[in-house]
């Protein structure tokens, strides 16, 4: 044991020099345009940094495995804080020296959770389990008031909010059911088009738009869903992908209906319950939201209101979930995912039961579709594309399939990264891909994969 | 005693092949009923036909009902499930992350179904359901313990092992209330200890529920001990009917088993 930091250094300096001598001719000189020809200039701080960052990364490997877990955990996520401060020579180092400190810190704080599969969660760890969804729950209810929550928060927060509202809607289709649906979008967009249209062009308030949105989302399951779902695993994950396109090429050449790719504006903005409306001169006969409650107009009330909204939303189709998974049906979409087969012989109508899910699944697509309407005001064909799919896909299978709690991380993850790393642009999806790759080969089954049993005895 | 299952005449093609040819016999209610033959005699084919995995090329399968025959055979299979039907198969098929108890849940679908009212009485919590889901507990709870797998119900049921996950997969067959079991070679894998045990449950439970019991097994010292009547099936025909004793004695049986007998080595 007195030997594991020497060992561990001795494994950090062999990796850096094999680095170093790889990155000397490769990253240390580069060819530039000088007056008179080319010149050769050189990047030494690059090069050490890489080099450290080789160094670091092999160490901490070495610690883990040696068993110096708990340390490396703090030292990794102090690198990973302390990376985000201390300026780098490139962008792109400072991505890797914060990614790769994150992936290790996580590293080590699964090997301290234990990935030990099933119930057996004790002492801390279960009560962080226990707790953490309120805990949750309560920072999301409280966000809006925090001193930090300024309009560019509270956006992101609603875009985190939408993307846990559409996995969790996802999750009964592809986490329970197990049905592998790449065409989610599909829709969301029916949703979103549906509040669009019906309010621009029919005058349909928002809450008059949102039954509907899910009533045509639910619809268009159904009628996807009886001639797909006797395919099964790969064949219905690209016919579902093939529908998904479908929609949005439809609304971009359905220029009568769905004014083609440039959308439609004036998508119908919530108001307080049909009370009031967020605007600082509102029409003859309505109340102004500030006017109501006596309060200066500000322009964030709406917003603060809609992150409430899809809250709200987003706690409903939880707390659906969570309930109907106990039923029967649920049971029977969980035994489906299982084996067809023997659920079958047990008297559940395969095609009747997934239908359900479907529809379900549907539903919640489109009432996320009509709050992604409100909250852009504005909808067109691009933000359908085959991506928004595979991100809330990528949402629940990276959440943990059927993990409720899995798909807020996934979600805060997913938007958070791409938020954190906007100014990266085309690094951007190098990054998401990067960490999708570590999440599935160090949590093969998902951040999450303990499963709840939906009864108990004794 | 008229036949609980009567099937007439069934033929089932794949392609050339003639997996079954022209079959036809009764399961009588409240006995067990074994299906042997050797190896590819078109044993588990014939269950398939029976619980509606297939779909019997001609012939006949007819359930009777309360009085009523009803015809099996182009049924989907959920649908004789309904109708009183259980299996369980060759290859252990049970619902591997989800718990011993939830298995035995699934098993009761179609009861819980109708007690939730297409779910809404159970999302609601209405008493009507909870009564319905603790009948279903209680169920599960008894039979969980007829098997002796009561201390593991909450534990998914990859977990248990080889023999108990046998069990558990009849346990779930009895739960969804079939009036006939089919037992795809319950003994397979199961050491001799273990057969025993099998047999004695399989024959109480057909008289503790006066269930009849459809039985495919190699195992020929279980088939003779608890079979009441044995039909034996070779490529595809049947060959022989009757009680143990008779079975035993047959020479058409013996020479599908052992061979032909050469003209002059008999």
């Amino acid at each position: 044991m007195a030997q594991l930091p020497f060992k561990a250094a001795r494994d950090g300096a062999i990796a850096a020099l094999i680095a170093g001598l790889l990155a000397l001719p490769l990253v240390g000189f580069r060819l530039v345009d000088q007056s008179g020809g080319e010149g050769l200039a050189n990047r030494w701080p690059q090069l050490v940094a890489m080099i450290i960052l080789v160094f670091v990364g092999r160490l901490a490997l070495s610690l883990i495995s040696g068993g110096a877990v708990r340390s490396v955990l703090f030292f990794m996520a102090a690198f990973a804080i302390g990376s985000l401060i201390i300026p780098w020579p490139s962008q792109f180092l400072e991505v890797v020296a914060v990614g790769g400190a994150a992936l290790i810190a996580m590293r080590a704080a699964f090997l301290l959770l234990g990935s030990r599969p099933f119930g057996s969660m004790s002492g801390a760890v279960g009560l962080a389990g226990r707790y953490a969804p309120w805990a949750m729950i309560a920072f999301a209810a409280l966000l809006p008031l925090l001193p930090f929550a300024n309009r560019g928060v509270l956006d992101t927060g609603v875009m985190i909010l939408t993307y846990v509202l559409l996995g969790w809607g996802l999750n009964i289709v592809t986490g329970l059911a197990g049905l592998l649906d790449l065409g989610y979008a599909a829709f969301f967009a029916i949703g979103a088009y549906t509040a669009a249209i019906l309010g621009s062009t029919y005058g349909f308030s928002f809450w008059a738009c949102l039954p509907l949105a899910a009533a045509f989302a639910s619809a268009a399951g159904l009628l996807l869903g009886f001639p797909v779902l006797r395919l099964r695993g790969d064949y219905f994950a690209i016919v579902t992908l093939g529908f998904g396109e479908i929609i949005r090429i439809v609304a971009n050449n359905w220029r009568s209906l769905t004014n083609g790719s440039q959308g439609i504006a004036g998508a119908p903005r919530p108001s307080f319950f049909g009370i009031a409306d967020f605007t600082a001169s509102p029409a003859p006969g309505h109340t102004a939201f500030n006017a109501l409650f006596g309060i200066p107009y500000n322009p964030i009330h709406r917003i603060i209101f809609l992150y409430y909204l899809v809250l709200g939303a987003a706690l409903l189709v939880n707390g659906f979930t969570l309930r109907i998974r106990r039923l029967p049906i649920g049971r029977a979409w969980e035994a489906l995912r299982e084996d067809e087969i023997a659920a079958q012989a047990l008297g559940i109508d395969r095609r009747r039961v997934k239908l359900t899910a479907f529809a379900i699944g549907a539903a919640w697509g489109g009432v996320g579709g009509a709050f992604f309407a409100a909250r852009q005001g504005f909808v067109s064909p691009e933000s359908f594309g085959f991506m928004e799919s595979v991100a809330v896909t990528a949402i629940v299978v990276l959440g943990g399939m059927g993990s409720q709690l899995g798909v807020v991380f996934a979600a805060v993850l997913y938007v958070g990264l791409s938020e954190l790393f906007r100014p990266l642009e085309e690094y951007r999806m190098l990054v998401f891909g990067i960490a999708m790759i570590a999440i599935m080969r160090f949590r093969p089954r998902g951040l999450i994969s303990t499963r709840r049993p939906t009864a108990t005895l004794l | 005693m008229t036949a609980l299952l009567s099937i007439k005449d069934l033929t089932m093609r794949f392609g050339g092949l003639v997996a079954i040819d022209s079959v036809s016999f009764d399961v009588r209610p409240e006995a067990i009923t074994a299906l042997i033959g050797p190896n590819g005699a078109g044993k588990t084919t014939l269950f398939n036909c029976v619980t509606g995995f297939y779909r019997p090329r001609s012939g006949s399968i007819r359930l009777d009902s309360s009085g009523r025959l009803t015809e099996l055979s182009g049924q989907p299979g959920h649908c004789i499930a309904q109708l009183g039907i259980a299996r369980t198969f060759q290859n252990i098929r049970l619902f591997a992350n989800m718990t011993v108890l939830e298995n035995l849940l699934v098993a009761q679908h179609a009861e819980l179904m109708r007690a939730s009212a297409f779910s809404i009485a159970g999302i609601l919590g209405l008493p009507s359901y909870r009564r319905a889901e603790k009948k279903a507990l209680d169920k599960a709870r008894y039979w969980l313990d007829r098997v002796g797998l009561l201390s593991r119900a909450n534990e998914p049921a990859q977990f248990l092992s080889y023999g108990q996950q046998r069990r558990l997969e009849i346990a779930r067959a009895i739960c969804s209330g079939p009036r006939l079991l089919c037992l795809d070679e319950p003994a397979a894998g199961l050491n001799s200890r273990e057969t025993i045990e099998l047999a004695s449950l399989v024959r109480a439970v057909s008289q503790e529920l006066g269930l009849a019991v459809l039985l495919i097994e190699h195992d020929m010292s279980l088939v003779m001990e608890i079979s009441d009547h044995i039909v034996v099936l070779d490529y595809g025909r049947k060959i022989a009917e009757g009680s143990p004793a008779s079975i035993r004695g047959d020479k058409a049986v013996i020479a599908a088993y052992l061979g032909e007998p050469d003209g002059e080595a008999a």
